[in-house]
């Protein structure tokens, strides 16, 4: 080995500093609201706050944290990102799987059929109207049917099973196993990888997503997802009203609540997603290589 | 790349018949299928029927089509609701913004993810290696509603922190978010702040399959670091650079409705106003149920075609398209 020269040594501490520096930039938005949901009024109102709580107290949390619309909020997207998580991982599978099959007849136009749909969207309109229809609209299903299965993710978990060896397939077909089994006793148990890294997509974009409850949901506002409500409260809209409610009025508060808020939502994600990296990175990863 | 791709279709399928032997080991297989083919045709081919509402006039509560065609004053003109798009001033800015902004978020969040692959690549601790990449996704675990908020409450002019700082050290306000020109770059910031990080995973992969030999070769040869980043690493992920340079192309017409319109304020109206939120504002709040089926028409044919453009073009480099 080598012994690295003085200049490349210093090489290395620039790139670290440069990456440290990086590191910042990503975190102090976060920092700084964290630390704002932190801190007492007075100092708020003065624009004191920058990355530690000053005045420290709880006060923003506990109204957060009581207030029966977040906690209702906060429940009811919990449950519907749930619900979407699992259903949007069995519909990719059942979807993903007989399409490793070279024998299943009708197979490329089942293919043109699924990729037609990824180049090709009908549009805004027409799919809001097809939600009419279908009396989906202010209906809670509207949230979990419609985006049940992203062909994107799809071809990354047709990418994984592609990748386990067709030997086991066959000895098991050998051994008198149906494709069903073969799917449940050998591809499901083998692909926990890529249904972790999906679950995490699907999660993701559940719990983050507003659009679609924004276009499709106006009325039943107990179906608002915790992303819509607090684009709501961000944005007054109906500033009279939530203001009076929340003590929006008094600046000082305003800001520490509303930072609490968005804590309230953020929290979760960011508390799962780093230990799922593992599985995301080789998600990521798979969806670019393909079969 | 491209050459597995090869061989992968050249697995010649079994020439099996379509009888009984097929059909008792196979139903189970399109048993699984059922499910999915019948959602995408529910909800991804049925609303295409509504497309023709670009050319018709829309009725509320009358049969699709019962609905007659479009018309002038009686006479039918099939484009009318393409014409007046394209007279309407509204849609046309809509029109520019979401290229100028697709556009701009390609030349500057395009490079982003690169340059910090190649940085992190440099670093010799792989513990702060890692950390610094947990750190860097966290921006694309975030929602638009919040990084529209976390925006503001850095880039404000009156309590922004960002300009807190700036008065305190003397400066002058600086307004972020209130001027047109200076939106569209807090706006493309957000989105690289956002994206760079998770963009940089495929980069990474591909630097993770170059051949090592090539590096250790390159050092008996006496090349230096930055030698080595430009004539082995970049090298080695062109291909995935060209690949993914060529799709985003493709999605130029594309756009998300959530970024855009968490990111809006009044004062910028002129440069926030996308197709995506123009069709939401026109059609789902106001109704104008045509108008917006023919622009979000105009918007997914000329999409489909740049897409198409994007993967031939992807395909005749001898890379892989995105089919």
């Amino acid at each position: 080995m080598k012994i690295r020269s003085a200049s490349s040594k210093i090489g290395d501490w620039i790139f670290v500093l440069i990456c440290v520096i990086i590191s910042i930039i990503c975190v102090v938005p976060m920092v700084n609201l964290a630390a704002k949901s932190l801190s007492g009024t007075e100092y708020l109102i003065r624009h004191d706050v920058f990355l530690w709580p000053k005045g420290f107290n709880l006060e923003a949390y506990q109204t957060v944290l009581s207030d029966p619309k977040y906690q209702r909020a906060f429940v009811w997207t919990a449950l519907l990102t749930f619900v979407c998580t699992i259903l949007s991982l069995t519909m990719t599978a059942l979807c993903a799987y007989p399409l490793i099959f070279p024998g299943l007849k009708g197979r490329r136009a089942i293919n043109i059929f699924i990729t037609i749909t990824m180049f090709f969207n009908a549009g805004t309109i027409p799919n809001y109207l097809l939600m009419n229809d279908l009396k989906l609209l202010e209906n809670p299903l509207v949230l979990i049917i419609p985006s049940c299965l992203s062909i994107y993710n799809m071809i990354i978990m047709r990418s994984f099973f592609y990748g386990i060896p067709d030997s086991l397939r066959e000895s098991a077909e050998i051994d008198g196993a149906s494709f069903f089994q073969i799917l449940i006793k050998i591809y499901v148990p083998l692909s926990k990888p890529v249904f972790a890294s999906l679950a995490l997509f699907y999660a993701v974009g559940r719990w983050n997503g507003y659009g679609d409850a924004l276009m499709y949901i106006k009325v039943n506002k107990q179906y608002f997802p915790l992303q819509l409500l607090l684009y709501n409260i961000l944005n007054n809209t109906n500033a009279v009203e939530v203001a009076a409610q929340e003590g929006f009025m008094q600046p000082g508060l305003k800001d520490s609540l509303k930072s609490a808020t968005v804590m309230f939502a953020t929290v979760p994600i960011l508390l799962i997603y780093p230990w799922l990296q593992r599985y995301f990175i080789a998600g990521v990863t798979m969806g670019a290589v393909k079969e | 790349m491209a050459k597995e791709k090869v061989n992968k279709t050249k697995v010649v399928a079994p020439k099996t018949k379509f009888n009984k032997t097929y059909i008792k080991r196979y139903w189970q297989l399109y048993a699984l299928l059922l499910l999915p083919l019948v959602y995408l045709l529910i909800f991804k081919y049925v609303p295409m029927r509504y497309i023709i509402l670009a050319f018709k006039e829309y009725k509320l509560n009358m049969p699709l089509r019962d609905m007659p065609w479009a018309n002038v004053k009686g006479q039918t003109d099939y484009f009318k609701y393409f014409k007046m798009a394209f007279k309407n001033p509204d849609f046309l800015r809509a029109l520019r913004n979401t290229v100028k902004l697709n556009l701009m978020d390609l030349v500057m969040g395009f490079p982003a993810p690169i340059i910090f692959a190649l940085i992190l690549n440099e670093l010799r601790f792989s513990k702060f290696k890692k950390v610094v990449q947990t750190i860097a996704y966290m921006p694309h675990f975030l929602s638009w509603v919040i990084i529209a908020n976390l925006v503001t409450t850095l880039f404000a002019t009156s309590d922004g922190l960002v300009n807190n700082i700036i008065t305190r050290l003397g400066g002058e306000e600086f307004s972020f978010l209130s001027i047109p020109s200076h939106w569209v770059g807090t706006y493309i910031g957000a989105g690289v702040w956002q994206s760079f990080g998770w963009g940089s995973i495929i980069y990474l992969a591909a630097i993770a399959g170059i051949n090592t030999e090539l590096y250790e070769a390159a050092s008996v040869d006496g090349a230096g670091r930055f030698k080595k980043m430009w004539h082995i690493t970049l090298p080695g992920i062109k291909p995935t650079i060209v690949v993914l340079l060529i799709m985003n192309l493709g999605y130029i017409m594309g756009g998300g409705f959530e970024r855009p319109w968490a990111m809006k304020n009044n004062l910028v109206i002129e440069a926030c106003e996308v197709i995506s939120t123009f069709v939401y504002k026109n059609g789902i709040q106001q109704l104008k149920i045509s108008l917006t089926t023919a622009v979000g028409l105009f918007q997914s044919v000329v999409g489909l075609f740049f897409l198409l453009t994007a993967n031939t073009i992807s395909r005749k480099l001898g890379e892989r398209g995105i089919w």
